[in-house]
This record gives C-alpha cells, sequence and structure tokens, in this order.
C-alpha cells in the first residue's frame, strides 16, 4: 500500500528564550501513513504528539529529517498549498478555528483561499456542511452554536479543500458527551464512506477503537505501533506509559487478575459482552 | 451586563435599504454626511431630515431603534451645544452673566449643530443596521481596492476587521465568565467610585489579553491550515453585483447632493 504522510528521521525542538538548550520533542521519528487507513495517534501530555501533527501539513518545519506528503517534501516553501490542500486539520477549541461570522462563509474559507470560482465554491461548501450534518444551519451565527456544532463546521471548514487526509489534534477535548459522539461519528464516516485517511490525535481511548493502527508516543519516540486488538491488551505497559485503556479491556483485564481467562482485545461493548457469555457458559459446559 | 453592546449591530430584513450593494451603502453614508456639514439654510437641513426620514421609513428600522444610537455619545453633544451656545459671537444678546454671553445666534448655531450631530448618527447606524458586518467588510475592501496600487494593505484591513467583529461575542462571553469566576473569589465589580471601578477591572483584562493572545495564535494556525496565504489569488464565494436599483440610489444620492447645494445658495 502507498503512504499519505510519510516522515523521516524527523526531529524537532522548541527553542526557549531563557533557556540556552533547545527542548527536544521530536527525535527522530519514522512513521508512515497508509492511505485510506484510520490511525489514532496516544500519548501522555509533552509526548509531542500534536507537534507531530503541526509537521504533517507543514504548520512546522522539521528542524532535521524530511516529511513527505504525497512524496511533496513539506519543506519546499513553493509546493505549500499542495501540502496544506491535502492534508487538513482540525484542532483543540472550536472557538479558535473559524473565522467567519455566519457557518456558509466559515467553511468557503479554504475554497477562496485556493482561488476556486465562485460557483464551485457553493458546491463545495454544501457538499461539505451536508457531510457534517449542518447544512440546515448554514445561516447561523458560529458562536450561537454549541460545542460538538461547532466543531462539525471546522471539520466542514477543511472538507471543504476536498482533503486526501485530515488530521484532528484533540478534537472532543472541550466538547460534551454528545458533542463528543456525534463529532467521533463524522470522523468515522469520513473514513468509512469517503475514504479519507483519518488521523486522530486524542486522550479518550474508547475513541480508538475503530481504529486500524494505534501508535503511543513518548518523549518524542513512537513506542508501540499495531492494530488496536495488539496495543491495549498490553494493559501494564499503556499504563506505564502514562495511559488508559479502553473501558472494555480493563474490566476483562482484572476479571482475568481475579482468576477467570479471557482474551483481552474485545474492544467494543458488544464483543466485551460476548467474551465474558462464552467464558461463562464454556466454564459451565 | 454585556450582553447589550450595540456595536457592528444588525437588524436582518428585505426591504430596499437591505438590498441594495454594501458599495452603494458606503458611498451613499459618505454622500450623506458630505451633505450633511455642507447644509448652511434651513431649507438645506429640513431636506437632510427628509431624506433621512425616507431612508428610515424605508428600512421599516424604527425610529426609537435609530435614537438609540445616540444615547451613548449625548455628553458629547451636550458639550458641543452648550460650547456653541456661549462662544458664538453675534449681536443680539439674550444676556450677559459675567464672561458669558448668550446671543440668539449662538441658540441657533447650537441648535443647528446637535441636530446636525443627532442626524450624523442617525445616518451612520442606518448603515450599520441594515447591512451584515460581512456585507460591509466586503464592500469596503472591494471600494478600497484602487489603494492596493499604493501597496495601502487594503485585504488584510478588511481581513482584521471581520475576525474582530467574529471574535466580539466570543470575547464578551468569556469576560462575562473571568468576571463570574472572579465574582466568586469575592472581586467587586459594582461599588466604589470611578477609580475603584477602574482598578478593580485590571485583574478582569490581564487574564482577557493573555487568552485573546492565545486564540490570535491559534487561529491564525487554523487559517494557515486552511491554505490562508493573504489576499493574492482569493475569490469569494458571494460576488457582489451593481444591480439597476444601485445605479438608481447612487444617481438620487448625485441629485441629493446638488440640491442641498443649490438651496444653500437660493435661500439665504
Amino acid at each position: 500500500m502507498d503512504s499519505i504522510i510519510k516522515t523521516e528521521s524527523l526531529t524537532y525542538a522548541y527553542r526557549s528564550v531563557e533557556d540556552e538548550h533547545p527542548r527536544v520533542v521530536l527525535q527522530g521519528l519514522d512513521l508512515e501513513i497508509e492511505r485510506g487507513t484510520f490511525v489514532a495517534i496516544l500519548g501522555h501530555n509533552g509526548s509531542g504528539k500534536s507537534t507531530l501533527a503541526k509537521h504533517f501539513n507543514g504548520i512546522l518545519l522539521p528542524l532535521g529529517g524530511k516529511v513527505y506528503v504525497e512524496g511533496i517534501d513539506t519543506s519546499v516553501e513553493e509546493t505549500m498549498l499542495e501540502v496544506r490542500k491535502r492534508v487538513g486539520m482540525v484542532f483543540q477549541n472550536p472557538d479558535n478555528q473559524l473565522v467567519a461570522n455566519v457557518v456558509e462563509e466559515d467553511v468557503a474559507f479554504a475554497p477562496e483561499n485556493l482561488g476556486y470560482p465562485p460557483e464551485e465554491i457553493r458546491m463545495r461548501v454544501d457538499d461539505a456542511l451536508r457531510i457534517v450534518g449542518m447544512y440546515d444551519m448554514r445561516e447561523h451565527a458560529p458562536h450561537l452554536l454549541s460545542g460538538g456544532q461547532k466543531q462539525r463546521v471546522a471539520i466542514a471548514g477543511v472538507l471543504a479543500m476536498s482533503p486526501k487526509c485530515v488530521v484532528f489534534d484533540e478534537p472532543t477535548a472541550m466538547l460534551d458527551p454528545q458533542g463528543r459522539q456525534d463529532v467521533i461519528r463524522t470522523i468515522r464516516q469520513l473514513r468509512d464512506e469517503m475514504n479519507v485517511t483519518v488521523v486522530l490525535i486524542t486522550h479518550h481511548m474508547e475513541e480508538t477503537i475503530h481504529a486500524d493502527r494505534v501508535v503511543v508516543m513518548s518523549d518524542g519516540k513512537i513506542v508501540v505501533d499495531g492494530p488496536p486488538k495488539k496495543v491495549f491488551p498490553n494493559v501494564e505497559y499503556m499504563r506505564e506509559q502514562g495511559l488508559d485503556v479502553p473501558e472494555t479491556v480493563d474490566i476483562l483485564y482484572e476479571l482475568d487478575k481475579c482468576g477467570f481467562h479471557y482474551r483481552l482485545d474485545a474492544l467494543s461493548v458488544d464483543e466485551c459482552a460476548r467474551e465474558i457469555l462464552t467464558a461463562f457458559t464454556g466454564a459451565g459446559a | 451586563m454585556l450582553k447589550d453592546v450595540t456595536l457592528g449591530q444588525f437588524f436582518p430584513g428585505d426591504t430596499v435599504v437591505h438590498r441594495l450593494d454594501p458599495r452603494t451603502k458606503l458611498i451613499l453614508v459618505i454622500v450623506y454626511i458630505v451633505a450633511l456639514f455642507a447644509a448652511k439654510t434651513y431649507a438645506a437641513y429640513a431636506l437632510v431630515m427628509i431624506v433621512l426620514i425616507v431612508c428610515v421609513s424605508l428600512s421599516q428600522i424604527r425610529f426609537t431603534t435609530i435614537m438609540k444610537g445616540v444615547k451613548p455619545i449625548l455628553i458629547v453633544i451636550l458639550i458641543t451645544g452648550i460650547l456653541n451656545l456661549f462662544f458664538t459671537q453675534g449681536e443680539h444678546v439674550i444676556f450677559r452673566l459675567w464672561k458669558l454671553t448668550m446671543t440668539w445666534e449662538g441658540v441657533r448655531t447650537a441648535a443647528l449643530m446637535i441636530l446636525r450631530l443627532i442626524m450624523l448618527i442617525n445616518g451612520t447606524f442606518l448603515l450599520t443596521y441594515t447591512t451584515s458586518p460581512i456585507a460591509l467588510t466586503d464592500g469596503l475592501e472591494l471600494l478600497l481596492s484602487p489603494l492596493k496600487k499604493l501597496r495601502f494593505p487594503v485585504h488584510e484591513l478588511a481581513m482584521m476587521m471581520s475576525i474582530a467583529l467574529r471574535f466580539i461575542p466570543t470575547l464578551i462571553e468569556e469576560t462575562d465568565k473571568i468576571m463570574s469566576a472572579q465574582k466568586a473569589r469575592g472581586a467587586d465589580f459594582d461599588t466604589g467610585g470611578i477609580v475603584q471601578r477602574a482598578k478593580a477591572m485590571l485583574p478582569l483584562l490581564v487574564p482577557l489579553f493573555v487568552s485573546a493572545f492565545r486564540r490570535a495564535d491559534e487561529l491564525s494556525v487554523a487559517m494557515e491550515s486552511r491554505c490562508y496565504h493573504g489576499g493574492e489569488g482569493r475569490t469569494r464565494m458571494k460576488k457582489l453585483t451593481f444591480a439597476r436599483r444601485d445605479f438608481g440610489a447612487l444617481i438620487l444620492g448625485a441629485v441629493f447632493l446638488a440640491a442641498v447645494f443649490a438651496l444653500n445658495r437660493v435661500w439665504k
């Protein structure tokens, strides 16, 4: 499979004014994200995951190493728009991403920047708003919407560029449970129905169970990389990394410690229930 | 308490005044202001007032709403009036009190000056009441676009204006939140003299500024992520177009201005 984003021994450090030594955040990171996959990136605070995400569309440029988006080097100034068009980004705070006073004007922002003709912008805006289910509210003012609705407008604003990949940097951190559910549903829809590559950075383990791949970062390095069914059963290791595991895995893990023997890779609630049930009936038989 | 900020308030509607192109309205407001300050005779004043009343009625905005805009600068208007009342030179003295003299000429200038200021505010408020902030900044950008040749940052200015408008409600909400948080910890914003109250505002401004800078930083990253690279090569979804009514309105504006100048000469 071909990769959409590729980093080669990527290093990055923040320079601070008081400190002589720059703070190294990414230390020689190699990562390839395959087209059409759903990759979740986990890591405790300060592990460098947001810094990594900002390299995917050239907001930050590598101090060492290279980042390629569909083969385009992100550090080349001339092709910057090509990179940003391909990789869209949604951030944590929905308020600080919305530019315009009206929902549809905001969604139109990216295609306007790209210089599309008005009719095409109209089409892209309407399509994007329908995908996230905000078409009926296209004439509202953003500050009157709920957090989840604002975040969906922000997603529409990115989709209007028809990106190949969308990077979500903790998109649900500031939302209420309902808003979180809506946003996660929209994210899954992008991958399943529109074949958009999704990179999701998050603290909520439940949001990662549908991912194809989980990447765990610590101190600017990738420490675990694999499908969620392989990663989460390693409960002790994840806890060492300062991370949690999905509640379903946690239940099975605790039961397992009590002497029941379960497979720990049941991620969804259904799977988990079935696992417990078969173990019981199996024991009874 | 902070919810009733009327800055840039817009009353949506579907009248002729609402539907005019923002550029036309901007030009007409300038014409109106020029006419207002050019008017010297009672007849010219009357014409300007009639035009204002006609425009307000056409916009279906209530006169009381229009007059609300005057309230914040009432003091300025009063001071201007008083100054004109006492410091206008004239022959028909009404009374003399120590060094202050009130003349009939003074009464006349003061009255006209107050009327002029009130009508000035009414006219400009009619513009913001009937034009959405986006249309207004778009119109301004297009009107000023010839200045781009002189390297005047027209696009940047319009972008800054529309972002400022976008963030006014967000920042007001935030101010309310910070105020509640500080009141909950015993801050007192409502009592004491002006100096004391201003001092109480200080701990409010610091977190507000910090957060505004953070917002600006995040917004700029989000804008860049959405391919923003200045005004060059940028298109708009909604193109502003001049309709026949815009040409009509502009012609009427020119006629109005000419009439005011004519009335200045004819009726002395």
